[in-house]
């Protein structure tokens, strides 16, 4: 008898708890959403709708002209393919990269407990403090204001957070598939590419995005090292806000544009996303 | 097919020394049996003939060759792990053929081989399936498959056994074994479980602390353990150990117990290395080396002695009965229904002549 009132006890808490869950959720979904609503719609508003009083929550008219005007007259159209072409680029090189370092120093404990730190030490100084001398450097490389260049300092930027995220994911693969392999007639390369980088499929996919998203996003070094060939989508916002007011339509166009690649990448590496994360989270 | 040889071998971890002078001659198609507790370095002896630690002094010879500095892949061994070490991303068939297609071997060989190989395992169904599809016993299988395919001249075997659970390990067991007399390439099996080490061996190596404490055929260490280490090791249930004292009269030697037990005559003839009268020792006595007694009077050797039975654990097939010896606890084997139940009055014949004396001090036989 105490032990079905017990139960009956706990269900209904479990329901109680649950409703609460819901509501919890429901808000949350909305923060996160509502913002991404207003930007996409603002984005197909009249100009006349942009700031009424009670707000327009889906306009009579929609239009596309602020995206016409965004990719055509800001050239938003170039700076999504700069934008494409440096990220593209600068991932494939950070993960590349930052997988093999990461298996190094997992495997062969390159540096001893120290150069896995330093590594990811290197995210701690601000960019402003180096953006001079890499600015002078690019000028008498005639790195400035070209693809390779952004390349190549994004994939330097990027490279910390990716060599320690595949660092733990390394570290906790058993080794005695390598040792398999090796035994079987593998070379450590070999091991390497056949045994382990498959089998970090997930933690490579999680890096990969957040090495794009970072370099997607990035500001500063774009402003500073790009003028008028190079120049990133996350500048082109810069001509929105003028002398004579805010472009919101133009601005919300481009920026809703510029969600699309981020928003394909999540979902094609959703699956892998959440394990190659809280595996770094645990084993950090 | 290779003998093994080693040589002096020493190895340590973060000045810890794991092996520390290892000698050790592996005959062509042997199957040893590297057996000791956990911490004793057996699977680091193992893991450097594999190639997968570095030696630091010593070598080791796999055929006449020393390969200390020859790379896993290059010394034609092949080992299995005690997880099995299957790639979760490939198939059955991927693991198997993994090793051939390494060397480069023409797909029509790779598919004969593998194919001959998951026969004689029995696993030709599982071939398309992935290790996450199989039970441990199908994964075990598939472990060794990879290992046979490739023909190696020298097998590893690293615990093999230890994650299954008891039915299927019996089975597995006689499998490995069944396999070796097949295929007769030499073994090397790491294990602690002494059960598995007496099954399987040619000739068990028993190792403490880095060394070998004793090597040899498995019933010569059973019947003729070197030190207490050893015969505590190997037999279940363990060895009776009994504290005494060494009684000399003449050249008869006997073993005392204490005041409340006779005095236990050794065989003539066992010079227990010049042990002094009155020196302690240690009885050591199998558990069916004492056992109900039968005939009117004891067999030649043996003693017989009354006393009252504490305890009795069936197994089954027989029945182990504990007892006192000078107040000192004996377990004893019995057929299964010849022992009654605690409280007993009984007559035990305690086969002397099979009995190991220990030099306390030491820990050596005598």
């Amino acid at each position: 008898m105490a032990g079905s009132l017990k139960v009956r006890r706990r269900a209904r808490r479990g329901r109680g708890s649950s409703a609460v869950r819901f509501v919890f959720l429901a808000l949350f979904v909305l923060f996160v959403l509502v913002p991404i609503y207003w930007m996409v719609i603002t984005s197909i508003k009249p100009t006349s709708d942009y700031l009424t009083v009670p707000p327009v929550w889906f306009p009579a008219e929609p239009t596309i002209v602020h995206y016409t005007a965004a990719l055509f007259s800001y050239r938003g159209l170039q700076g999504l393919i700069n934008s494409l072409i440096v990220a593209s680029a600068a991932t494939v090189l950070s993960t590349l990269l930052g997988t093999m370092m990461a298996y190094g120093l997992a495997r062969f404990n390159t540096g001893g407990h120290h150069l896995a730190f330093w590594v990811l030490s290197q995210r701690f100084l601000p960019p402003v403090a180096i953006i001079l001398p890499i600015f002078l450097l690019f000028r008498s490389w005639h790195l400035y204001d070209t693809h390779i260049g952004l390349i190549l300092i994004y994939t330097v930027m990027t490279l910390p957070l990716t060599v320690w995220m595949m660092y733990a994911y390394f570290r906790q693969l058993p080794r005695s598939l390598e040792e398999a392999a090796l035994v079987d007639g593998l070379s450590r390369w070999q091991a390497m590419w056949m045994i382990a980088v498959p089998l970090a499929a997930p933690g490579i996919a999680a890096a990969a995005v957040f090495a794009f998203i970072s370099v997607w996003t990035e500001f500063f070094f774009a402003l500073i090292l790009t003028s008028r060939h190079a120049f990133t989508l996350p500048t082109v916002f810069r001509a929105f806000l003028g002398f004579q007011g805010a472009q919101y339509g133009e601005a919300c166009a481009l920026a809703t544009t510029s969600l699309v690649p981020s928003i394909i990448l999540g979902m094609l590496v959703q699956r892998h996303l959440v394990r190659g994360l809280t595996l770094g989270a645990l084993r950090g | 097919m290779a003998n093994v040889k080693i040589s002096a071998l020493h190895k340590s971890y973060a000045g810890v020394q794991a092996v520390r002078g290892i000698d050790l001659d592996i005959p062509d198609g042997e199957f040893t049996v590297l057996v000791g507790p956990s911490g004793c370095g057996k699977s680091t002896l193992l893991r450097s003939i594999a190639g997968l630690e570095e030696v630091e002094q010593g070598t080791i010879e796999i055929g006449g060759e020393v390969v200390n500095d020859m790379r896993p892949r290059d010394r034609d061994v092949a080992m299995v792990f005690q997880d099995y070490a299957l790639y979760p991303h490939m198939t059955v068939f991927g693991n198997i053929s993994l090793s051939l297609r390494a060397r480069g071997t023409p797909k029509p060989e790779i598919d004969a081989r593998v194919k001959r190989a998951a026969e004689m395992l029995g696993i030709t169904p599982l071939l398309g399936r992935y290790p996450r599809q199989l039970s441990g016993g199908q994964r075990q299988r598939v472990a060794i498959g990879r290992a046979i395919v490739r023909n190696p001249r020298v097998f590893l075997f690293d615990e093999p056994l230890s994650n299954l659970d008891a039915q299927l390990r019996d089975e597995m067991r006689g499998e490995i074994k069944r396999l070796h007399q097949e295929i007769a390439t030499t073994m090397i099996y790491v294990t602690h479980d002494q059960i598995e080490a007496m099954t399987l061996a040619d000739r068990i190596v028993l190792m403490r602390d880095g060394r070998i404490e004793q090597q040899g055929a498995p019933l010569d260490l059973f019947e003729r353990p070197a030190s207490l280490f050893v015969a505590g090791f190997l037999g279940s249930p363990k060895m009776n150990f009994l504290q005494g004292r060494l009684a000399r009269s003449g050249s008869a030697v006997a073993i005392d117990l204490g005041e409340s037990v006779p005095l236990l005559a050794l065989p003539p003839g066992r010079s227990l290395n010049g042990a002094a009268d009155g020196a302690a020792v240690i009885l050591g006595l199998r558990p069916e080396h004492v056992g109900r007694a039968a005939g009117a009077a004891p067999a030649a050797g043996s003693a017989r002695l009354e006393t009252t039975i504490e305890l009795v654990q069936p197994t089954g097939s027989r029945s182990y009965a504990s007892f006192r010896l000078g107040g000192q606890p004996v377990l004893s084997e019995f057929q299964a229904h010849d022992v009654g139940g605690p409280g007993e009055q009984i007559t035990v014949d305690i086969n002397l002549p099979r009995a190991t004396i220990f030099d306390p001090e030491t820990g050596r036989a005598l």
